[in-house]
C-alpha cells in the first residue's frame, strides 16, 4: 500500500449549548495527530482549529459534525452545522466580533478570537455559510517536508 | 522555571501533580478569557487564570500548557481536578490575586509567551 496516499478521517457528532461535552472531539482529534507522530506545532495548530470550530458549533448552532481528514501531507479540518449561519462573514473574521450571549462569555469564551485564531493556524480557511441553514468551515494545515 | 519554584514563589497548594514538580514551563499567561489564552499563549505555558471551569483544563489541554494555576483562592470542584488528572496536567492554587501573581513570577524571570498578537 502506498503510504503517502493512505487517508485517516475522523467523525464527530457536537451538539448545541453542550458545554459539558465541548471540547472532547477536538481532544481526540488532537490525540491521535499526536499518536500518528506529528510534529507537536502541527498538533497544536490542528488541535487548537478544531477546538476553536467545536465550540463555535457548541456556543452558536444546534448540532453538527466535526471531522479530521488526515493524510501524510495535510489535515483537514471540517466543521458543519445546522444552525442560523452567518449572514457577514467577513464581520465576523474580526477580533472582537462576538454575538455569544453573556453566559458563554462567563465561562471564558464568546471575545470574538476563534475564527481569526483559526486562520492564524491554518495554512487555508475557507467558510460557507447560509443564514437560517447553517455553515462550513474547513480548515486546511499543511505538513511541510513532505 | 520548574513548579516547584512556581509553587514556592506564589505560596501555592499543589491541588494535583506533586510528582510533576521538577518540569519546566516557558512562559506564563494570565488570563480569564480561555479565547485569548487559545489565541496568544505559545511554547510549554503556565496558564494562570481565576476561572475554574473544566473549560480552563481543556483549554490548558488543547495548548498544551505545563500547568494550571488558580488565583485569588479560587478552587476548582472534584470533577475538574479529576480531568486535569486525566490529562495529567499539574493545578497549583494560590491566595495571591493575577497582577500579584504574574508580577512575582516575572520578577522572578518566567517570561510571557514570545507570540505577539496578529
Ligand atoms: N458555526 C457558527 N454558526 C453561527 N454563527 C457563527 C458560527 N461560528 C461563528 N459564528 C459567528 O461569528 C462570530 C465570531 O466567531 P468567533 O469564533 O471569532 O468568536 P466567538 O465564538 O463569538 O468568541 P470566541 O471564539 O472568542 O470564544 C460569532 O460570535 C458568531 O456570531
Ligand atoms: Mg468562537
Amino acid at each position: 500500500m502506498d503510504r503517502a496516499k493512505e487517508e485517516l478521517v475522523l467523525n464527530f457528532q457536537v451538539q448545541g449549548r453542550d458545554f459539558q461535552g465541548a471540547g472532547v472531539a477536538a481532544s481526540q482529534i488532537r490525540r491521535v495527530l499526536k499518536q500518528v507522530g506529528f510534529d507537536p506545532q502541527v498538533v497544536r495548530r490542528a488541535g487548537i482549529a478544531a477546538y476553536e470550530a467545536e465550540m463555535n458549533i457548541v456556543i452558536h448552532a444546534y448540532r453538527g459534525t466535526l471531522s479530521a481528514r488526515i493524510t501524510a501531507q495535510e489535515i483537514e479540518i471540517v466543521a458543519e452545522d445546522e444552525g442560523p449561519g452567518i449572514a457577514d462573514i467577513e464581520l465576523a473574521m474580526q477580533e472582537g466580533y462576538s454575538t455569544a450571549p453573556p453566559e458563554v462569555r462567563e465561562m471564558g469564551f464568546g471575545a470574538g478570537m476563534g475564527l481569526p485564531n483559526i486562520k492564524r493556524c491554518a495554512d487555508g480557511l475557507e467558510i460557507a455559510s447560509e443564514v437560517g441553514r447553517g455553515t462550513t468551515l474547513r480548515a486546511r494545515i499543511v505538513i511541510k517536508g513532505t | 522555571m520548574k513548579l516547584k519554584e512556581v509553587q514556592r514563589i506564589l505560596e501555592a497548594e499543589v491541588l494535583y501533580g506533586s510528582e510533576f514538580l521538577e518540569e519546566e514551563v516557558q512562559a506564563g499567561f494570565g488570563c480569564d478569557l480561555m479565547s485569548d489564552v487559545l489565541a496568544f499563549a505559545a511554547g510549554k505555558v503556565l496558564l494562570l487564570t481565576g476561572l475554574t471551569n473544566s473549560h480552563v483544563i481543556r483549554t490548558a489541554e488543547i495548548i498544551d500548557a505545563g500547568a494550571i494555576v488558580f488565583v485569588r483562592g479560587k478552587r476548582p470542584d472534584k470533577t475538574v481536578v479529576a480531568a486535569a488528572r486525566e490529562k495529567k496536567i499539574p493545578l497549583l492554587c494560590t491566595h495571591l490575586l493575577l497582577y500579584e501573581s504574574c508580577g512575582r513570577l516575572y520578577r522572578a524571570g518566567l517570561p510571557g509567551p514570545s507570540r505577539r498578537r496578529g
